[in-house]
């Protein structure tokens, strides 16, 4: 088989997987699964950058929020319908990462971590101040009529958990060719030897910018369809521990594969779900993963498994 | 009140705050400077510190002076030694790397704070202060017979943050005569100019990095301790100084120590001034903005050096 068609039969294989957990699983569980499979959008956005294009970011919220308000203050405000907002809020995700990133790249290493965290502080910020429209932390719940996409209302869990696979299907799949492409691997180049990618003649900067604004337009998708599917929109998603998250989750999983983010997702749901039934403190649980994460694999999940089955894409 | 005593009062409380802030950004600056590490946790040493000092004067009974003195001593000597103790079974582990002691330092964040929601819980808790004089302050006014002084309605600073300011004042002396003028000092430089070369000569270079990672955590509990009187014990506490003591290293050129107190001073005064009389969340935006424009097109800082 070749590698593409073997990534994709793998991809297809694990969208089958999710249908089979979602007939046979009781409603709770496969409920969670629409929830997991969005944030698992917004970590493969975040791995774009993160795993494939070495760029560690700390202030992915802001696009994860750019999509959530796009859509959402479109829909509650301006009374659009639910497809054009949908698009706005991914187009809003992008537009930002553009911005920030064209501004952000000037730094590197360090620098851009503390740049990244700042412009999203500033974003929190921002929705706070305006509260009046946002409804600052407290947020608001998405009008119903915003909901509805060709006369189908995605508030019922089946016709979520459809959208939601949908949504996710069409991401893996595309994010499963992108990296295989010559863009895939040019980044993944600058990663390795950035100084040498830019011998041989590639503009690294101007490959990192369509990274980042190709992972913030992901993440304002994800943004978007939560919103769209789980009806509500806070300020709280714009904050530290949404940065943090998508982070943890491609550690969890393995930074630089494609199937990694959802895994990383899927565990961490489940550790901190039980987590939160047991203690207030479940936000423990995600900071001793983080240390021991990086003391003993910073690989994650997917990259132990590669060292075993070298193609895992 | 006037404009003019209500500027005083301003200054005044954000000197308090700048005394804070530049004890606080020192030791992350200190961190930065000799061991190259961006640590995202020191915020949690702070808040760490205000809870330690509330323990702590809780079991001792007597006259708050007793309990706040004792409490200055521990809390800095606990958290130091809990610092040591992170490096040792952390960060060495991870031989420095900036990209991944973030994130190791961003977990130890959520280990602290999340411990503290588990034991000291979600309320806010007050520490009494050693002590507390009102202090009115006057004001010199034209008035039809000419100059005269007069007392303002609320112009007042109680002689409690008269005292931070001064104690923060003589630590920070201090801590420039340890780095410039002992051994201990010596031993840090070197190994903040080249710690390869610094181990070459013999320098205890991991000894070093694990005593300044103490140092700098102590310093930030010390802060805190300072500033818990006035303001309560929170296991949330952190994230604020955290950014703003970020906000001072960046502006102050990452790891110049004079660089710190100078911007600790501006963003102290600028931060009270601007929340006297504008929106503090407007502020707050304004300044992050600013921050990460600094580092994107001056990224040593606004007084930082260009490189030799």
């Amino acid at each position: 088989m070749s590698e593409r068609l073997r990534t994709d039969a793998l991809h297809l294989g694990v969208i089958a997987l999710l249908v089979v957990l979602f007939l046979t699983l009781p409603t709770y569980y496969a409920g969670n699964l629409s929830r997991i499979m969005v944030l698992a959008i917004y970590a493969i956005g975040y791995n774009l950058l993160f795993g494939y294009t070495g760029l560690l970011s700390l202030g992915h919220a802001m696009f994860f929020a750019a999509g959530m308000y796009g859509y959402g203050l479109t829909a509650q405000l301006a009374g659009w319908p639910a497809l054009p907002a949908f698009a706005l809020g991914i187009l809003a995700g992008a537009a930002l990462g553009l911005v920030v990133g064209a501004l952000a790249l000037r730094t590197a290493g360090v620098a851009f971590m503390i740049v990244t965290l700042m412009f999203a502080q500033s974003a929190y910020l921002t929705i706070l101040y305006f509260g009046t429209w946002t409804r600052g932390d407290e947020g608001f719940v998405v009008p119903g009529v915003a909901r509805v996409v060709l006369g189908i209302d995605l508030s019922g869990e089946t016709e979520r958990f459809v959208a939601a696979l949908i949504l996710f299907s069409l991401v893996l799949l595309v994010s499963g060719r992108l990296v295989r492409s010559r863009l895939g691997r040019t980044l993944v180049a600058i990663r390795e030897n950035e100084e040498r990618t830019r011998m041989l003649g590639y503009d690294a900067t101007r490959l990192k910018l369509i990274a980042i604004t190709v992972s913030a337009a992901l993440s304002g998708l994800a943004g978007a369809a939560y919103a769209l599917l789980f009806g509500y929109v806070g300020a709280s998603f714009a904050a530290v521990p949404y940065s943090i998250f998508p982070l943890l989750w491609v550690l969890l999983g393995g930074a630089g594969t494609t199937v990694g983010p959802l895994i990383g997702v899927f565990f961490m749901f489940y550790l901190i779900d039980t987590a939160s039934g047991i203690t207030l403190a479940y936000m423990l649980i995600a900071g001793l993963a983080l240390v021991l994460l990086t003391l003993f694999a910073p690989q994650g999940i997917a990259g132990l498994v590669r060292r075993r089955v070298r193609w895992l894409p | 009140m006037q404009f003019g005593p209500h500027l005083l009062l301003a200054i005044l409380e954000g000197l308090v705050t700048a005394s804070i802030l530049s004890l606080t950004a020192m030791g992350l600056s200190l961190v930065f400077g000799v061991m190259r590490v961006v640590n995202v946790a020191h915020g949690e040493a702070y808040m760490l510190g205000a809870v330690l000092a509330w323990w702590v004067t809780g079991l001792i009974a007597g006259h708050p002076a007793a309990g706040f003195v004792i409490a200055a001593i521990a809390a800095p000597l606990i958290m130091g030694a809990l610092a040591v103790a992170s490096d040792r079974l952390v960060l060495k582990r991870l031989n420095y790397d900036p990209d991944r002691t973030i994130v190791a330092t961003i977990g130890l964040l959520y280990i602290a704070q999340q411990t503290t929601l588990m034991s000291f819980g979600p309320d806010a808790r007050p520490v009494e202060p050693p002590f507390n004089q009102r202090i009115a302050l006057p004001w010199l006014e034209r008035t039809e017979e000419g100059w005269a002084w007069f007392y303002p309605w609320g112009l007042s600073i109680t002689s409690y943050k008269l005292f931070v300011i001064a104690a923060a004042a003589l630590i920070l002396v201090a801590i420039w005569l340890i780095i410039t003028r002992t051994r201990a000092g010596l031993l840090m430089r070197a190994t903040q100019q080249d710690s390869e070369t610094a181990q070459a000569f013999g320098i205890p270079v991991g000894t070093v990095y694990s005593v300044v990672f103490g140092i700098g955590a102590a310093l930030a509990a010390l802060g805190a301790v300072l500033v818990v009187p006035i303001q309560q014990a929170h296991y949330l506490m952190g994230g604020e100084p955290l950014l703003l003591s970020f906000i001072v290293v960046i502006i102050g050129g990452l790891g110049s120590l004079p660089g710190t107190v100078i911007a600790a001073l501006l963003i102290g005064l600028s931060d009270g001034i601007i929340s006297v009389f504008f929106s503090p969340t407007l502020a707050k935006i304004i300044a992050t903005l600013l921050v990460a424009m600094v580092l994107v097109f001056r990224p040593r800082g606004l007084l930082g050096k260009a490189p030799a």
